[in-house]
């Protein structure tokens, strides 16, 4: 492209141009070195552009170059596995390029272009095909088909469809008008990817985590939030959810957190197995890591890079979730290019357009009927961390407008090592509603009363406590007492997870019945007991009550409940009651 | 030659803006040379075809519209060499004792380029510091960053010494380099460090970059920068394991307001700007592990939080970059107790990748988990004794309270030349728990208890 385009003026990643024929969101490269940017605002002849990379040494007047492409990724086999920067930059290929540190100036292409594929063709000559539709698959990990589609813009007659090994960019097949189609796709990251139609959700994500499967569930498609002062446990929350949650595909964005942390993702991730198939979790996992000290502007893209990868999976049929840690550092980088461009600022600094992004992000989740007639989801889980541990703030704030469940984390039950330490009183799921018919069939009937009743325990727990901060325990009458004893055993025995330890960092559903049913029999046995006349302090002396504490962490769990519900019949016959 | 400019239009505060410049790179370091021939440094902020913005290191004390502006092309770079070690710079990189000039063998920049996540290595090398609260509870690892949130009138710069001295990877030779940079601290407290440095014989392994706290506040945006590109160059050049103990970091973040106000920028919370996040993990992320390097960077920095105050935005800030914080408390300081580390909101993210039965020992999580579980007990109880009294207490509870006590007054408290190894610190964890009932042990595993329950233990012998 022809073009007398030169840089006007640099502040830090915002650069403003001038002479150059620009859109809104096209993609211009900066400078001699040819630094990615997008335009972001245009002002008669001068337009503004946010650079993905650091700009220390570039001066006015270097020539600006219009791709006029808008920001896109890049879809097709190979996705999975990868680990890419906020633009889609495959961070091996950069370390190979560039060396162990991110420099400037390089350019990566997101899949890769050497690799070849076995293309099976499902469409056949002469078949009509239209925006979506599957015209073949590809094994692109041993559990993982992944379905190469029609781009959601294109359709017409087969007129010529191969069979074989091909790259990712040699043209597997050819419509009608000469329209060629290859296994890649490019979509502009700012724009959803359409679907046929939106469902409601009507599963729940199973994540093996205690608390969130047993209280507060997410729906597959659903949105949820994890809000939490620093050190609470969001990230390994998040990496707890990305690790077990029963999605098929799991897109994991690192945006601006920490180097080390990410590191750590890497290693162990390859190493884990996923517990349905039994191969390496990072066969269905995609990540994309901006750490804090990688550029602004690629940071606020990385959101948008990783939620149009996980449409595209979300398009062939399957369900995906996408972890975000943290989203307020996405809100900084808002922020942040705001200031830079003098916006008049909304509340705190952040821009007035802060809401309006966080919902169009959101709004990208949902189960959906795609374009090829496949059902398929996006759970969107979002980590917040409010300035100060403070939810008044306008990201948390903003966010809980949207999402549907909240999991607040309490840095008080952190400090007592209360892990997941997400407070059970201030968190809500708004599906426990339309999931009760999954987990009656799937788990048990009984398990809504199991679980109603063991809330409004923990919420007597909480006015109890009250009491017992002004009179002392011992001042409380015994069933209250016992209440009390019923409530920790809730709260130690079955919310408690160890994240850590290789058992109990991840709990199937049918072992989180089993262990609440067993904590609630012993509950109710012992309170038959108190009526029936025997002493509190001989039912708190229960060994079998003790032996609950640990059952959560042995391999062989329904044989170790077996003994200890037992035992516990054995002891509750002696000291009487029904 | 680059030419020189007498083309200021106008000094405010730090900052000058020069116009009708040939085109000036973004970053670009500037040399000023005032009308009586003294110099100053300054970097670009700002730059367009009509105006640069130039921020100036030394302060705008007598700068006037005549002064000669030198635009030197390149950015900031800080010379480096192995004979830094040893040293006493100034906080913009200027020899201030008598040594001889460095000989560079290389000129580095000092902004530092991002790790490619992909090119690190998970920290995992148990530093052992010889203090119970830290090794024991809030363990560090090489090449993590954990702070320490202190206050004013608190020990903190005692702690950072006694690490500085104590640090080591256990069974290795080893030994720590220390990149020590001041940022606005008093002279006095300069003179301290120094006088420990000397008196250890630590100074010999040591690179020190003094800013002062009558030094310019502008420089102190440079000092923590030099500070780590020369702990980089020592790490990954020259296979050296570096700890950079910054101090004050809230100097710092003073600095980085000031220079805000000056450029007349949009503030965020409590005036500080809304770049503080971006701009201080530009700092704490440049600690870590490189695969395939021999060398390592932990930062050890000292915070310390106006007003106490852990929500304020520094210590919050940091908080969400760095990987846990040592937090120094009040209470235990006027108790009389040293290090007066509390522990309840103390944490070391990278802990659990530390410990464990192939780096210090296989019971260290769960005699840790029990400890916190306890204390946080025992010190609610003290709560519930102001009020109802301590006979109102059940036996169990007196025995949490008790608990409390003894793990203030035996674990926490220590000499401050005293260097406890892990083994020390964790059998002393286990003497205080077995002064619980053996049931509320709930976080250990039987088997440990078995192996290292003082009860047991004494069994077998």
């Amino acid at each position: 492209m022809k073009t007398n385009g030169k840089i006007y003026r640099i502040s830090g990643p915002v650069v403003i141009i001038s002479g150059l024929n620009t859109r809104m969101y096209d993609v211009v490269k900066v400078g001699n070195e040819g630094l990615m940017g997008e335009v972001i605002g245009i002002e008669g002849d001068k337009s503004t552009v946010q650079v993905y990379e650091e700009t220390s040494g570039i001066k006015p007047g270097e020539p600006v170059e219009n791709t006029g492409m808008p920001l896109s990724v890049e879809l097709g086999p190979g996705l999975l596995e990868s680990i890419y920067d906020g633009i889609q930059r495959p961070l091996p290929v950069l370390k190979t390029t560039m060396g162990d540190f991110i420099k400037r100036g390089v350019f990566a292409d997101g899949l890769s272009r050497e690799k070849q594929w076995d293309f099976v063709p499902t469409a056949k000559k002469g078949d009509k095909v239209k925006g979506g539709d599957i015209i073949g698959t590809v094994q692109e990990t041993q559990n993982i088909e992944h379905r190469i589609m029609v781009p959601p813009d294109v359709s017409g007659t087969v007129e010529e469809i191969k069979k074989g090994k091909f790259k990712v960019d040699e043209v597997v097949c050819t419509l009608s008008g000469g329209k060629k189609l290859t296994m890649m796709q490019k979509w502009p990251v700012r724009k959803p990817r359409p679907v046929a139609k939106k469902l409601t959700p009507n599963k729940p994500l199973v994540t093996g985590q205690r608390i969130l499967d047993g209280l507060f569930p997410v729906a597959k498609g659903g949105t949820a939030a994890i809000p939490g002062p620093f050190g609470s446990g969001k990230t390994v929350t998040q990496q707890q959810l990305a690790k077990w949650s029963d999605t098929e595909i799991v897109v994991y964005i690192g945006c601006g957190e920490r180097g080390n942390e990410m590191a750590d993702v890497l290693n162990e991730f390859p190493e884990l197995e996923d517990p349905k198939t039994g191969r390496p979790l990072m066969e269905r996992t995609v990540l994309i890591a901006n750490t804090s000290n990688m550029p602004v502007a690629a940071r606020e893209a990385s959101v948008y890079t990783g939620i149009t990868i996980a449409e595209y999976y979300r398009d062939m049929g399957y369900d995906v979730s996408l972890m975000a840690d943290s989203t307020s550092r996405w809100a900084e980088a808002m922020r942040e290019i705001s200031s830079r461009l003098e916006e008049m600022p909304g509340e705190e600094g952040y821009p007035a357009y802060l809401s309006a992004r966080l919902s169009e992000f959101y709004e990208r989740s949902g189960r959906v009927m795609g374009l090829c007639g496949k059902e398929g989801s996006i759970t969107v889980i979002g980590a917040v961390s409010p300035p100060g541990g403070d939810f008044s703030e306008p990201v948390t704030q903003n966010t809980l407008r949207i999402v549907k469940v909240f999991w607040a984390l309490d840095a008080k039950l952190a400090q007592r090592r209360h892990f997941p330490a997400i407070n059970w009183l201030n968190s809500y799921s708004l599906y426990t509603k339309v999931l009760v018919d999954w987990y009656k069939e799937n788990v048990s009937p009984e398990w809504q009363k199991l679980r109603d009743d063991a809330m409004e325990l923990l919420q007597k727990e909480a006015e109890l406590q009250e009491i017992v901060q002004l009179v002392g325990s011992d001042a409380l009458p015994e069933d209250q007492q016992l209440t009390l004893e019923i409530t920790r055993m809730i709260r130690e025995y079955f919310l408690q997870q160890n994240a850590y330890h290789e058992v109990d960092t991840f709990c199937p559903m049918d072992k989180q019945f089993k262990l609440l049913k067993a904590i609630t029999t012993w509950g109710s046995r012992a309170q038959s007991s108190l009526e029936g006349g025997a002493a509190i302090e001989d039912i708190m002396k229960s060994k079998s009550k003790d032996d609950l504490a640990k059952v959560k962490f042995e391999k062989n769990f329904d044989a170790a409940l077996g003994v200890i519900l037992k035992s516990m019949d054995e002891e509750f016959k002696k000291l009487g009651g029904k | 030659m680059t030419k020189e400019y007498k083309t200021i239009r106008e000094i405010a505060g730090p900052l000058i803006f020069v116009e009708k410049t040939e085109p000036v790179g973004y970053n670009e370091l500037v040399n000023i040379t005032l009308p009586d021939g003294s110099t100053k440094r300054g970097q670009v902020l700002d730059t367009s075809e009509d105006i640069v913005v130039v921020q100036v290191f030394e302060g705008a004390g007598g700068l006037n519209r005549d002064s000669r502006v030198k635009f030197t092309g390149e950015t900031i770079k800080l010379p480096v060499s192995k004979n830094l070690l040893g040293r006493i710079l100034s906080g913009s990189g200027e020899p201030l004792d008598d040594g001889p000039r460095i000989v560079p063998e290389d000129r580095l920049d000092i902004t530092g380029a991002a790790i490619n996540p992909y090119a690190r290595l998970p920290p995992k090398e148990f530093i052992q510091t010889g203090i119970s609260t830290i090794d024991g509870m809030n363990t560090l690892v090489r090449g993590q960053k954990l702070p320490i949130f202190s206050g004013s009138g608190l020990p903190h710069n005692e702690i950072a010494l006694q690490i500085a001295r104590q640090a080591k990877v256990r069974g290795s030779q080893e030994q720590f380099a220390v990149v020590f940079a001041a940022m606005g601290i008093t002279n006095e407290e300069a003179q301290y460090f120094m006088r420990d440095f000397e008196r250890t014989g630590a100074l010999e392994r040591a690179v020190v970059f003094l800013n002062l706290a009558n030094d310019p506040a502008v420089e102190r945006l440079i000092t923590p920068r030099l500070a780590l590109t020369a702990a980089e160059y020592l790490a990954y050049e020259h296979d050296m394991h570096v700890l950079v103990i910054l101090t004050d970091i809230t100097n710092y973040c003073e600095a980085l307001r000031q220079m805000g106000a000056a450029r007349e920028e949009v503030p965020g919370r409590r005036g500080y700007p809304g770049y503080m996040y971006t701009d201080l993990a530009s700092l704490y992320e440049r600690a870590g592990v490189v695969k395939g390097r021999k060398g390592s960077v932990t930062q050890f920095s000292i915070l310390s939080m106006p007003g106490d105050d852990i929500t304020h935005p520094i210590p919050d800030l940091s908080g969400y970059i760095t990987e846990g914080q040592i937090v120094i408390s009040r209470e235990l300081h006027r108790k009389g107790i040293y290090p007066p580390v509390n522990v309840l909101p103390s944490l070391s993210r990278l802990m659990n990748s530390g410990i464990g039965a192939t780096r210090t020992r296989e019971d260290h999580k769960a005699v840790s988990d029990q400890l916190y579980a306890a204390y946080a007990e025992g010190k609610d109880l003290r709560g519930l004794v102001a009020i109802v009294g301590k006979d109102a207490l059940s036996d169990r509870d007196k025995k949490f309270l008790e608990f409390a006590d003894m793990f203030e007054d035996r674990f926490v408290r220590q000499g401050v030349d005293e260097n406890r190894d892990i083994e020390t610190t964790l059998d002393l964890g286990w003497e205080l728990l077995a002064t619980l009932p053996e049931a509320q042990l709930t976080r250990i595993d039987n088997k440990y208890i078995q192996k290292y329950h003082p009860a047991h233990k004494a069994k077998k012998e």
